[in-house]
C-alpha cells in the first residue's frame, strides 16, 4: 500500500504552519507518505453544479497523478483540498456517465474510476495510528490546555464525506490524545463566513464573531483549525472582528498539526508558530508546553 | 539530357496541403513555411528565425478524420498528406508593466501582476497545444503554490509563441507570466555566477587591453597569421581541454 500526499497549493504559501508540524509528526508516527511528484491546485470549492463538469477536472487530474504514482490512497491536511477531492472521486465513483465524459475530456491521462482513496490526516491519524498510540507517542502532553475543535464546514459536509460520519469527535479524541481538554463548543460545525468575508464583510464578520463568541463561552484557551480560509477569517482577522463586535474576547488559534507538533516533542520551529498570530506562541510559552528561548 | 527529362527525374513526390482551406499541392519534404512559399505566400511577418527557436511560426493543423488539434513551427514542421493548417503568428496577449529593479521576487509579485493566474481550472490544453512540449499546466500549478524556481525550469524551452494563450480556458497568457517568473528567479533568486562577475573585473581591470592594442597596432598580413596559426579547440576531443596560453588569464 502506498501513501501519496497531496499538499494543496495554500500549504506551501501562506499556511506552512499547517503542513510542516504535521510532516514531522508523520515521520515520528512511522507512517511513509511521498508528496506526489506531479499535482495541480484542487480546485478550491467543489462545484455544486450538475453540468458543470470542467470544475471536477482538476481535482480528478490530481487523482490520476496519484494513480500514476502507484499510490492506493492519498492523504490531505488541508480540509478544504480534502473536501474538493474527496467529492469529485465520489462523483467519478457514482456516476458513470460523468466519468466517462472527463475521461473523454482528459484523453491525454490514463483512465480513471475512483480507484484512489482520499482520506484526510485526522482520520489517517485515528484510523492507522489510532488515539491510544498516539497518546502513547506524546512525549509533551498538552495538560491543562481546554481547545475548542472547530471543524467548520469543509471536514464534516456532506456527511458522505465527512471525516467523522461514525462517531462525530474526531477533534475530541484527537484533542484528548494529546492529553489536552476538549471544549464543549456549541459553534464547532458552524460556518467561519468563508469567502463572504470578503464579498461581504459584515456578513463575514458576523459569521465569525458567533464562533468567536462561542469558544469565549465554552471556556476554551485555544481554537483549533484545519483550513487556511478558516484560519483568515478567524485568526488573521480576529482582531478586527473582536473589534467589531461587543464582548468579545481574543482567543488564540492553531492548527491542528501545529498542537501536535508540540504534544509530540519535535522542534517547535518545525510548528512554524511566527506564521500564526503572537498569542499562539504566547499561550504555550506561558503554559510551558514549549520554552521561551527556542520558541 | 534534355530539360524536360531533367525535370521528370529530380522532380519531387507532392502531397496536398490545405493552406487556410485552400488546396496546395506542395513537394512532400518540404517544412510547412517552404511548403507555404512554395504555394506563393511570401512571409512579411510571422518568419522569425526559421530555426526553430524565436517562437514566430507556429501553426496549428488538422488531419483529415482527427478531432486532434496538432502544432507545429512551421520552419521546423514537415508537411503531411491533407493536412489543415494556418499559421498564428501572433495572438493578442497582454503583458504586466512593471520595474524589473523594485521587483520583489515573491509569488506575490506574479499574483499582483497577473491575477487571472487563479482562473486556471487545469484543463491542460495550454500543454496540449504547446509546441515545444513544455508542461505548461505544470508551470503555472507551481506557480499558484508559489514555486517560482519550478515555473522557471519546467517553463525553461518555451519560445513564447502564444498558443497556450490561444487556447486557455482561464483567458491568461501563460508565457508572460512564466517569462516572469524566470526573470523573478534568474535574476534575483539563482546563485549569481562568481566566473562572470570576476571576468567582468578583469575585462575592467584591463586583463585584455594590452591584447587589444597589439591586434589593433599589426598589419593585415600579421593579422592574417596570428589568426590562421590561433589555437582551436578540439572538434572531438578530451572532455578537459585548457589552451596552451591563457593570454594573461588567470
Amino acid at each position: 500500500m502506498k501513501l501519496g500526499y497531496y499538499p494543496g497549493c495554500t500549504l506551501k504559501t501562506k499556511a506552512a504552519n499547517l503542513e510542516v508540524a504535521a510532516l514531522a509528526a508523520l515521520d515520528r508516527l512511522g507512517i511513509e507518505t511521498t508528496e506526489l511528484d506531479r499535482w495541480n491546485c484542487c480546485g478550491a470549492v467543489f462545484s455544486l453544479a450538475d453540468d458543470d463538469l470542467i470544475h471536477q477536472v482538476a481535482p480528478i487530474r490530481n487523482l490520476i497523478r496519484a494513480a500514476q504514482q502507484g499510490c492506493d490512497t492519498v492523504v490531505t491536511i488541508c480540509s478544504q483540498c480534502y473536501n474538493t477531492l474527496a467529492r469529485a472521486n465520489k462523483l467519478v465513483r457514482e456516476d458513470d456517465e460523468k466519468r466517462d465524459t472527463l475521461n473523454l475530456f482528459m484523453r491525454e491521462e490514463p483512465d480513471y474510476n475512483g480507484e484512489v482513496e482520499v482520506v484526510h490526516y485526522l482520520s489517517l491519524l485515528r484510523d492507522r495510528v489510532g488515539w491510544e498510540k498516539l497518546r502513547e507517542a506524546v512525549t509533551n502532553p498538552l495538560t491543562g490546555l481546554k481547545v475548542a475543535p472547530f471543524y467548520g464546514c469543509t471536514l464534516v459536509r456532506p456527511l458522505e464525506v465527512a471525516v467523522d460520519a461514525v462517531d462525530h469527535t474526531i477533534l475530541e479524541g484527537f484533542i484528548s490524545a494529546l492529553g489536552a481538554e476538549p471544549a464543549s463548543f456549541s459553534a464547532a460545525r458552524e460556518c467561519c463566513g468563508a469567502y463572504q468575508m470578503i464579498a461581504h464583510p459584515e456578513e463575514g464578520m458576523k459569521r465569525a464573531a458567533k464562533v468567536i463568541a462561542a469558544a469565549n463561552h465554552s471556556g476554551a484557551d485555544a481554537l483549533i483549525l484545519s483550513c487556511p480560509l478558516c484560519e483568515y477569517n478567524l485568526g488573521t482577522r480576529q482582531g478586527d472582528v473582536v473589534a467589531a463586535h461587543s464582548g468579545l474576547d481574543q482567543v488564540p488559534t492553531f492548527y491542528f498539526t501545529q498542537l501536535l507538533g508540540v504534544a509530540l516533542g519535535l522542534d517547535p520551529e518545525l510548528c512554524r508558530l511566527d506564521l500564526s498570530g503572537p498569542a499562539a506562541r504566547t499561550l504555550l510559552t506561558e503554559r510551558k508546553y514549549i520554552a521561551a528561548a527556542t520558541a | 539530357m534534355d530539360t524536360a527529362t531533367l525535370t521528370e527525374k529530380v522532380a519531387a513526390k507532392t502531397v496536398p496541403i490545405y493552406i487556410m482551406g485552400k488546396k496546395y499541392e506542395v513537394p512532400d519534404a518540404l517544412t510547412i513555411m517552404k511548403a507555404m512559399e512554395y504555394a506563393g505566400y511570401q512571409y512579411i511577418r510571422g518568419c522569425g528565425c526559421r530555426g526553430g527557436v524565436c517562437g514566430a511560426c507556429a501553426t496549428v493543423y488538422r488531419k483529415a478524420g482527427d478531432y486532434k488539434i496538432y502544432t507545429g513551427l512551421a520552419c521546423q514542421t514537415v508537411v503531411e498528406p491533407d493536412m489543415y493548417l494556418t499559421q498564428i503568428p501572433f495572438y493578442p496577449a497582454n503583458r504586466a508593466v512593471y520595474d524589473y529593479e523594485t521587483a520583489e521576487p515573491t509569488p506575490e509579485t506574479v499574483y499582483k501582476l497577473y491575477p487571472e493566474l487563479f482562473r486556471c481550472v487545469a484543463c491542460n490544453a495550454c500543454t496540449k497545444v504547446c509546441p515545444m512540449d513544455v508542461e505548461v499546466l505544470d508551470y503555472i500549478s507551481a506557480l499558484k503554490r508559489g514555486d517560482l524556481k519550478a515555473a522557471a525550469e519546467i517553463s525553461f524551452d518555451c519560445i513564447q509563441c502564444g498558443l497556450c494563450a490561444s487556447r486557455c480556458m482561464g483567458e491568461m497568457a501563460q508565457y508572460h507570466i512564466a517569462q516572469l517568473a524566470r526573470r523573478l528567479q534568474g535574476g534575483k533568486l539563482a546563485p549569481k555566477a562568481q566566473h562572470l562577475d570576476k571576468m567582468c573585473g578583469d575585462i575592467e581591470g584591463g586583463a585584455f587591453t594590452g591584447m587589444l592594442g597589439d591586434l589593433k597596432s599589426m598589419s593585415v598580413d600579421e593579422l592574417k597569421k596570428v589568426y590562421t596559426a590561433r589555437e582551436m579547440e578540439p572538434h572531438m576531443g578530451a572532455d578537459e581541454w585548457t589552451p596552451a596560453s591563457s593570454h594573461g588569464l588567470a
